[in-house]
């Protein structure tokens, strides 16, 4: 079990590796990683390789208006204090990004779900097709201008 | 020469393994399954939609009808979430009641497991004894929130209304009986030699790969990975409690079975512990009436929820109803192995495996 | 068994009112409604949280055997009722209208729960349908969310009392 030494120590371990390419933060509950989506892949090679993460525990998108963000959320088992949180911003007007099914596989239906919702693509995915909405259903839910007719 | 063909069968939506809508395309080489590709959506109702036109507490029974068999547990994670993303406290009774409502959930879940694995199976009988015992807890939860299945009893900042007196000897007996009651699955379920042909060595899920595919809970510990979301990123008072996390060796459906049977023993030790240390005093703390979540705070808590690691990522945007909540949901993931352990196996293993995945597709659609 | 003579048909539609009314036949509708009000043969159908409630009205405690409704078919082809437990999704939508066409005459439609009857709580998501009787023609509505066993069991009770009338 994890308790504050251990979370700085992680802290001060990632920022190590990591301070030189990428912009970090931290609050209470997490440390904040950004990338660019061309560095999304090599930052997950890293944080794979170096810092043991193994387990790719929740990818989700957020619609801010002309811009959508996609946050990872990182762990390793056994669990060693280390709480990541990637966030990558793309334009709305090109919503396309990376799969990082080969690094994660987990990542697998989670971006078919992001996609499926959200109409984002990942490029070098295996399987990019809607998962929870039947494949005539026309938009995409939950993008903040969608909307219902009756 | 003699060619056969690739034949596909579909499995579900409309099927009687209730696990609600699953639908499975098994492509079969005669008896051998091939391929088994899984079809989700089903059940999709747009709770991630409709959050966000509600306020933070209207979410709440929302999130119970997520893991409808395990009612307390999404409630918790979610009222979790929100204490975090407001700074909220809570008050050490409801941190108690919490817990034992959680755990309480937890043992009503396995036994839905270990009922429905007995029915998908051929033997009706199991899923009767099981529901039997569980239709006490039920009644627990029908005492304290009123609510037999969906009870949206956990508050932000505690929960609704005290343990009445009648809920501690019903608990207490319930506790006592519980030793009687495991001895009985393992002799009329466990130990049924059709069920152990059924089970033993299939479904193999090898540890690297459950890891590699972010397959969580029971079903990770089954395959020998001792990760617990209790112990390893403890939440609420769990650090207070002494218990163990059963693993399993092979990573098979026996295994898979066997851990869930013995972290009911565990969580009835959790309840046991969690009765005695509670304390007197008000089960609800002072919360504003109107909750506002500070706009572009965002949090994401996770549990261990009965399926694996639900986790709930909330981001506020100054006002009563959240900017975006995405549940993490446990059954999602841990479908995505179902096409790597059937293959190879037999027609019959694919249900033995759905089963012993212990998927809520309420949750796994959301 | 003779055909009433002094009543003439005006339309074609006619012929089938005389003969379900004049003809021997009317005595065995009754005793046939009155087998099929006692042992309704659900299909065992259910996406969400109400199929729940539908298994435990089925074990021990509730019981559904003592009415003679526990022989749950899997197959369409054999039940003759359909229990709309839980939300029909629009993914759902045409798998159970496949299902409804599937089961054979005479056939009866109870939608139990919030979801079945108008949406539930979902209503206003973009994925689920107001209510199953937007597909179907629902013969009892049970609400609830979920309904109890006690609940369910009032109505199919109500479904018997309906079968047994021929009001179908």
């Amino acid at each position: 079990m994890a308790n504050n030494t251990d979370r700085d120590k992680a802290f001060n371990n990632v920022r190590a590796i990591l301070e030189d390419k990428y912009e970090i933060a931290n609050d209470p509950f997490f440390t904040y990683i950004t990338a660019n989506s061309d560095s999304l892949l090599s930052l997950m090679q890293t944080l794979k390789e170096q810092l043991g993460i193994n387990y790719l525990s929740n990818l989700t998108a957020v619609d801010y208006g002309e811009e959508f963000e996609m946050v990872y959320h990182l762990y390793a088992i056994p669990d060693n204090g280390q709480k990541l949180a990637v966030k990558t911003k793309i334009p709305r007007n090109r919503a396309e990004l990376p799969s990082v099914t080969s690094i994660y596989p987990t990542a697998d239906w989670q971006e078919r779900e992001v996609y499926d919702l959200m109409g984002i693509l990942f490029s070098g995915h295996p399987n990019m097709i809607r998962v929870l909405l039947p494949d005539d259903f026309v938009g995409h839910p939950l993008r903040k201008d969608f909307k219902k007719e009756g | 020469m003699i060619k056969t063909d690739l034949y596909t069968i579909n499995i579900g939506p409309q099927h009687p393994s209730t696990h609600g809508g699953l639908h499975v395309e098994a492509v079969m080489d005669g008896e051998i399954v091939r391929d088994a590709i899984v079809h989700l959506g089903y059940v999709h109702r747009s709770v991630e939609k409709i959050a966000e036109a509600r306020t933070y507490t209207q979410f709440i029974p929302y999130a119970s009808r997520l893991d409808y068999l395990a009612t307390h547990l999404p409630t918790l994670g979610y009222v979790q979430a929100v204490e975090k993303l407001m700074g909220v406290e809570v008050v050490e009774r409801a941190q108690y009641i919490r817990v034992i409502m959680a755990e309480l959930s937890r043992i009503a879940s396995h036994l839905v497991f270990v009922g429905s694995l007995a029915i998908d199976l051929g033997a009706t009988t199991g899923l009767i004894y099981c529901f039997r015992d569980r239709e006490r807890i039920l009644d627990m939860f029908e005492m304290t929130s009123g609510q037999r299945l969906l009870a949206s009893y956990m508050r932000v900042g505690g929960v609704s209304a005290d343990l009445p007196e009648e809920f501690f000897p019903a608990v207490q007996s319930f506790i006592k009986d519980m030793p009687g009651m495991i001895d009985e699955y393992n002799g009329l379920i466990t130990g049924n030699e059709i069920l152990q042909a059924r089970c033993k060595g299939i479904g193999v899920l090898n540890p690297d790969v459950a890891l590699a595919y972010g397959v969580t809970g029971p079903n990770l510990r089954a395959s020998g990975i001792a990760y617990d979301v209790r112990k390893a990123d403890p939440y609420g008072i769990y650090e207070r409690f002494d218990f163990e996390i059963p693993v399993g060796e092979h990573g098979d459906c026996m295994d898979r079975l066997v851990v869930r049977i013995k972290e009911i023993e565990q969580s009835g030790n959790i309840i046991r512990q969690a009765l005695e240390q509670m304390p007197e005093g008000e089960v609800r703390g002072k919360v504003s009436k109107v909750l506002k979540g500070e706009k572009g705070k965002e949090v994401y808590h996770r549990i261990e929820s009965s399926k694996g690691e639900l986790g709930f990522y909330l981001i506020g945007n100054g006002t009563e109803n959240p900017y975006r909540v995405h549940v993490r949901a446990p059954s999602f993931v841990n479908l995505m192995v179902l096409p790597l352990i059937s293959r190879g196996g037999k027609l019959q293993d694919i249900i033995a495996n759905i089963a012993t995945l212990d998927p809520v597709l309420g949750e796994s659609d959301r | 068994m003779v055909l009433n003579t002094t009543a003439t048909p005006e339309k074609l539609e006619d012929v089938d009112q005389l003969a379900k009314h004049n003809i021997i036949v009317t005595t065995f509708e009754k005793i046939w409604n009155w087998g099929r009000a006692r042992s309704l043969w659900p299909l065992s159908y259910g996406c969400n949280c109400c199929p729940i409630e539908l298994m435990a009205a089925g074990a021990a405690r509730f019981d559904i055997a003592r009415y003679g409704y526990e022989v749950f078919r899997a197959s369409p082809r054999q039940a003759d009722l359909l229990l709309i437990a839980g939300p029909i999704t629009v993914k759902m939508a045409p798998v159970v209208k496949r299902v409804y066409e599937q089961m054979p005459s005479p056939k009866w439609v109870l939608a139990m729960g919030n979801c079945a009857t108008s949406g539930g709580p979902f209503r206003d998501g973009y994925s689920v349908l107001p209510g199953s009787d937007s597909m179907f023609k629902v013969d009892v509505y049970v609400p609830g969310c979920p309904p109890r066993p006690e609940a369910l069991f009032h109505g199919m009770l109500e479904l018997k009392k309906k079968v047994e009338q021929g009001r179908y």
